[in-house]
């Protein structure tokens, strides 16, 4: 998957993490948590749907990673790259 | 006489929130069981298949948002709309309300299973390897969710608990709610009832395996307590929270006053599983009696528990005759016969569509009763018809439960 194909299936994750938003003016370099009333549990939720819709596992120290949707994309293109887009 | 009680220590009913198969509110619930209007209908769920079942239709977006209800769960949603409701019924000036003096006590038949059920479902996909469990599980099946929902929706701060009471439960979170009022625990209680039951296969399975699971060509005709054609019992889910304050503080702000509780009782069988044992539930009435200073010829309307099963109902009537010595009086009905079983919220539930009888004197029928049942015969029993009451005083409210727990509700008009 491309950057911007990792992008969409993160969108697509949030969209459902965070039904009552608005993601059309998300910010990619600004803190998820900065723009979106995401908590703990939720961070949790995209670790999960990584994991389920693309077998992508992330270990805990790694978290931080996940902070906004620059940071998350970097993060995984290595890690998704060679993964077909759904 | 009832029993003289100061002001103070005489819990009333201040507003009531609830949904059922057949009504969303009070007013619309009490005009489907005057009308006969039934909640039941075709419902279908995995690895059981077609079925019938009483399902709510209440609005869950007008107290939740989208992340709110994805995150909970279908009782803490029913929960959340029934408190929300009650308060807002009762007229109270809730944003002014110290929220740490609320009490939160929910009555639930069971709780968890249908997330758990929902996960190994989801699992499945993925040769249950359990790294694809959801960490949701926790919060969504811990005993307390139901209430607990409820506390973060709308800012209570107040002790929050569910009370596991199978089918006695919505009875049994109106005591509670009574009792924490009396010792001073909280200064309003919201008391009664959820299910979300119908949403967990294992329920319908369960029962179906019992011999106990109703079935019919037409869903509206299913659930029929103290029919000879009855084979069992309609699954259903519901909610109803009612308001509870101290008759002085009721007054004091002015409410209008749906009633008193005057009387209440619980106990056990100590007998069986799921056999009810009538013995224990007559004893269960007398209690409640006792305790509001009421001879049972005091009481206007029962409203019973039998939930269409072979032997449940017959044993009812058994205690029933005991307590009432089979005499026309009082006039007796049953709710399930128009919305099923609502399992943990019945209780509660059922009261609620008798308590409009103080203010319209009818009393509201049992349906489906097409052929009576003889070991069921009930000299007061309102078969299919609405009947004229006038000066309703006092209504019995009967709510048992598997492994014999039995509970009893007394209301007076204040």
């Amino acid at each position: 998957m491309t950057g911007a194909e990792i992008k969409e299936a993160v969108l697509d994750i949030l969209s459902g993490i965070a039904p009552d938003e608005d993601l059309s003016h998300l910010k990619d370099e600004v803190a998820f948590r900065e723009q979106l009333e995401l908590d703990s549990m939720d961070f949790l939720d995209i670790v999960m749907e990584l994991r389920k819709r693309y077998r992508v596992q992330i270990p805990e120290q790694d978290y931080p990673a996940l902070s906004s949707m620059q940071s998350t994309v970097s993060y995984l293109e290595p890690l998704m790259k060679d993964i077909a887009k759904k | 006489m009832v029993v003289s009680r100061p002001d103070r220590e005489r819990i009333v009913i201040t507003g009531v929130g609830l949904t059922a198969p057949n009504g969303n509110c009070l007013r619309d619930f009490r005009e489907s069981l005057l009308c006969g209007r039934s909640g039941v209908t075709r419902y279908e769920i995995r690895y059981f298949g077609p079925t019938v079942a009483g399902q709510c239709d209440y609005d869950e977006l007008r107290y939740q948002r989208k992340k709110e209800v994805r995150r909970g769960t279908r009782a803490g949603s029913i929960g959340i709309y029934c408190a929300q409701e009650a308060i807002a019924d009762s007229g109270i000036d809730w944003a002014n309300v110290d929220k740490s003096t609320v009490g939160i006590y929910v009555g639930v038949t069971e709780h968890g299973n249908v997330e758990t059920e929902n996960e190994i479902y989801q699992i499945k996909e993925y040769n249950y390897d359990t790294q694809f469990w959801s960490h949701h599980h926790n919060p969504r099946t811990v005993a307390n969710n139901p209430a607990g929902e409820i506390s973060l929706n709308m800012g209570i701060t107040g002790p929050h608990y569910t009370l596991g009471a199978a089918c006695a439960a919505g009875n049994a979170g109106i005591i509670q709610g009574v009792q924490m009022l009396r010792l001073g625990e909280c200064d309003l209680a919201l008391g009664g009832g959820v299910s979300e039951s119908i949403h967990t296969f294992g329920i319908f399975a369960s029962f179906h395996s019992q011999g106990a699971l109703a079935r019919h060509e037409d869903p509206a005709k299913a659930s029929r307590p103290f029919d000879a054609d009855r084979n069992g019992i309609v699954v259903s889910e519901g909610g109803c929270l009612y308001v509870l304050e101290r008759l002085s503080d009721a007054r004091a702000r002015g409410a209008k006053v749906y009633g008193e509780i005057v009387g209440y009782a619980m106990n056990s069988d100590a007998y069986d599983f799921v056999m009810p044992h009538p013995q224990r539930q007559a004893e269960c009435m007398r209690l409640a009696l006792r305790r509001a200073g009421l001879a049972a010829e005091e009481i206007d309307i029962v409203s019973t528990h039998a939930t269409g099963t072979t032997s449940g109902d017959v044993q009812e009537c058994l205690a029933l005759r005991q307590v009432f010595n089979g005499q026309g009086r009082p006039a007796m009905n049953n709710a399930k016969s128009f919305i099923g079983h609502a399992m943990g919220a019945a209780g509660a539930l059922e009261l609620a569509g008798n308590l409009p009888s103080f203010e319209d004197g009818v009393c509201h029928a049992t349906i489906n009763l097409d052929r009576p049942d003889p070991e069921c015969a009930l000299p007061g029993l309102v078969a299919n018809q609405p009947c004229e009451l006038p000066n309703v005083r006092y209504i019995l409210n009967n709510s048992f439960g598997m492994l014999g727990i039995n509970s009893v509700v007394i209301v007076g008009k204040v």
